[in-house]
């Protein structure tokens, strides 16, 4: 196992994240704030409770897993599609490196940056409205699987990329979109039929909502298929990051 | 012979449908200096890339100090460094950071003391701590050397290593890469510029179409392919040969100005002697002659047209 070299691949990373960390910081902090003043103060006054939840405290979860989701996507796909465009990808490919070791260095930073900004967001959050955590080890365990299955995804869609437009198409025009109406700012209980049935083929409700019972206990499906949701989205993107490698798609000619 | 490198039938087609690579044999040996010589577009760099792992051969197989490219890369990456020919840098890295992490990816241990030496050989020292786009081209080639040899590996290539670089980067190249023979690394460079490996190669070989030409000591190759070629300044110009010359193969040049005639400088017989006597006969003076032992370059062109003109 070349430990120093997936080392070397996590601080690198890490390094350039660091090297805009108010951009990667304060950026979210200011959304988040946003989103509390629109839909916590404004919305929330109409709207006071959802599941025996104040509304304010519970959109928590929906506004972590809304930028967890864009910037896991972001990170880990500009991570390694930016090596490829600049051509220092040659060394990647050239080193005594596995791709299982490739990909602990990039998806585990990315999942790194992730997490940082999720718990920001959530301390963030706590600021406006009071917050409560039923389950806390759940809540880690959902967050750390979720950023790592998003960073796989967005290796994915990194390597996949030719260029920056079809890098930013992904997350911006189908994850932000079914974030959304996957109940990140409500509960999927509260659409009539047919749209809560039809809601239920977003596989981004699951995700969310095994997050927020971790929160509250309340959930919009049972958590345990939110689990197997998850696991089943995160084995999916590995087994496709494995066909990658093992086929050098569009990394070697 | 001790080959640390042995490439065996090895072929390359790319998706496009080109053949970078005709069925390639050539053994490397342990400590040499082999100079990879080729036009643009030759299979120079896909031969290097394949050996180093970032493409994929179509066929056949190479090793590296006994272990195969595919199933023991672990093995036979971390003993090669390589100089890619365009300077792929991330602007925002600093040099000694870019550096550092070349040997962290290859899997060794840090070493500060052996990352100054490499940057102190490569008088990058001072720049360490300079971002790369702050870098002249030049120094960012230095970098990329440094890069590859970070991880103190046993065999270098170096691909195109002075494409567009000045004449003392040129010669600080030349001087480490002696340097590094002496400690008993073995490189492979290829190069357009034949000049680089009439300077520093012990053994060349020559590439024309994914085909190897010709395989040889470059001392041997330069005795067998050379002519030699005298170069008669005339006192008077001339306007055409006199067919009483006709049995040399001499030329007119410099508008008349010159006569050239071209032998081999290792036949018993050069013809010089008998020239220039009928020349004398002829009243055909000189005022000053020179020879000159023709080049590497000459070798090499004549061999590819050779080739080209082949059926």
């Amino acid at each position: 196992m070349n430990l120093h070299g997936v080392w070397a691949i996590y601080r690198f990373e890490m390094a350039r994240a660091i090297r805009t960390i108010w951009q990667s910081l304060i950026t979210p902090v200011i959304t988040t704030s946003l989103y509390f003043i629109v839909f916590g103060a404004a919305i929330g006054s109409r709207m006071t409770e959802v599941d025996g939840v104040a509304y304010g405290a519970f959109i928590v979860p929906g506004l972590i897993m809304l930028s967890l989701f864009t910037q896991s996507i972001f990170n880990a796909s500009f991570g390694i599609f930016f090596p490829k465009f600049i051509g220092t990808i040659y060394e990647l490919l050239s080193a005594p490196i596995s791709p299982v070791e490739t990909v602990i260095g990039y998806v585990g930073a990315a999942a790194t940056k992730s997490i940082v900004l999720g718990l920001v967001i959530l301390a963030t959050a706590a600021c406006f409205v009071p917050i409560r955590i039923d389950h806390p080890l759940w809540m880690a365990a959902f967050l750390v699987l979720i950023a790592s299955t998003f960073c796989l995804f967005g290796f994915i869609i990194g390597v996949w990329g030719k260029n920056f437009e079809q890098i930013q198409f992904i997350p911006m025009l189908i994850v932000t979109p079914l974030t959304f109406l996957g109940g990140a700012f409500y509960s999927v209980n509260m659409l009539g039929e047919p749209w809560r049935t039809i809601t239920l083929f977003n596989p981004v409700v699951y995700l969310i909502s095994g997050f927020r019972w971790s929160f509250y206990s309340t959930s919009d499906v049972a958590v345990g298929v939110s689990l197997g949701a998850t696991l089943a989205f995160f084995f999916i993107c590995l087994a496709i990051v494995a066909w990658m490698f093992r086929t050098g798609y569009r990394l070697k000619t | 012979m001790d080959a640390i490198i042995s490439i065996r039938n090895l072929r390359k087609t790319y998706a496009s449908g080109v053949q970078a690579l005709k069925p390639v044999d050539l053994d490397i040996r342990r400590g040499e200096i082999f100079a990879l010589l080729g036009p643009n577009g030759a299979g120079k760099t896909t031969m290097i890339s394949i050996i180093c792992g970032i493409v994929r051969a179509s066929g056949g197989s190479v090793t590296v100090d006994g272990f195969d490219i595919v199933r023991d890369y672990r093995e036979t990456r971390r003993r090669i460094g390589l100089v890619p020919q365009e300077l792929h840098t991330d602007a925002f890295e600093k040099v000694e950071a870019t550096v550092s992490f070349s040997r962290g990816l290859y899997g060794r241990a840090p070493d500060r003391a052996h990352i100054e030496k490499v940057l102190r050989d490569l008088t990058l020292w001072d720049k360490r701590k300079a971002r790369m786009l702050e870098l002249s081209g030049g120094m960012k080639r230095r970098v990329m050397i440094a890069k590859a040899l970070s991880h103190e590996p046993e065999i270098l290539f170096l691909d195109e290593p002075t494409a567009g670089v000045d004449v003392e980067l040129r010669r600080d190249m030349w001087a480490l890469v002696r340097q590094l023979r002496a400690s008993g690394v073995t490189i492979i460079l290829t190069t357009h510029y034949i000049e680089e490996a009439e300077e520093m190669a012990d053994r060349v070989g020559v590439i024309n179409n994914g085909e190897l030409i010709v395989v040889e000591e470059k001392n041997a190759l330069m005795k067998k392919l050379g002519k030699k070629e005298l170069t008669l300044e005339l006192a008077e110009p001339i306007h055409a040969i006199p067919p009483e010359l006709g049995e040399w193969n001499v030329a007119i040049a410099a508008d008349g100005h010159e006569l050239k005639y071209v032998y081999d400088g290792m036949a018993e017989r050069t013809g010089i002697p008998s020239l220039l006597s009928r020349m004398r006969d002829l009243g055909i003076g000189f005022k000053d002659l020179r020879t000159r032992q023709s080049s590497l370059e000459d070798i090499f062109v004549s061999l590819v047209h050779e080739q080209r003109s082949a059926p």
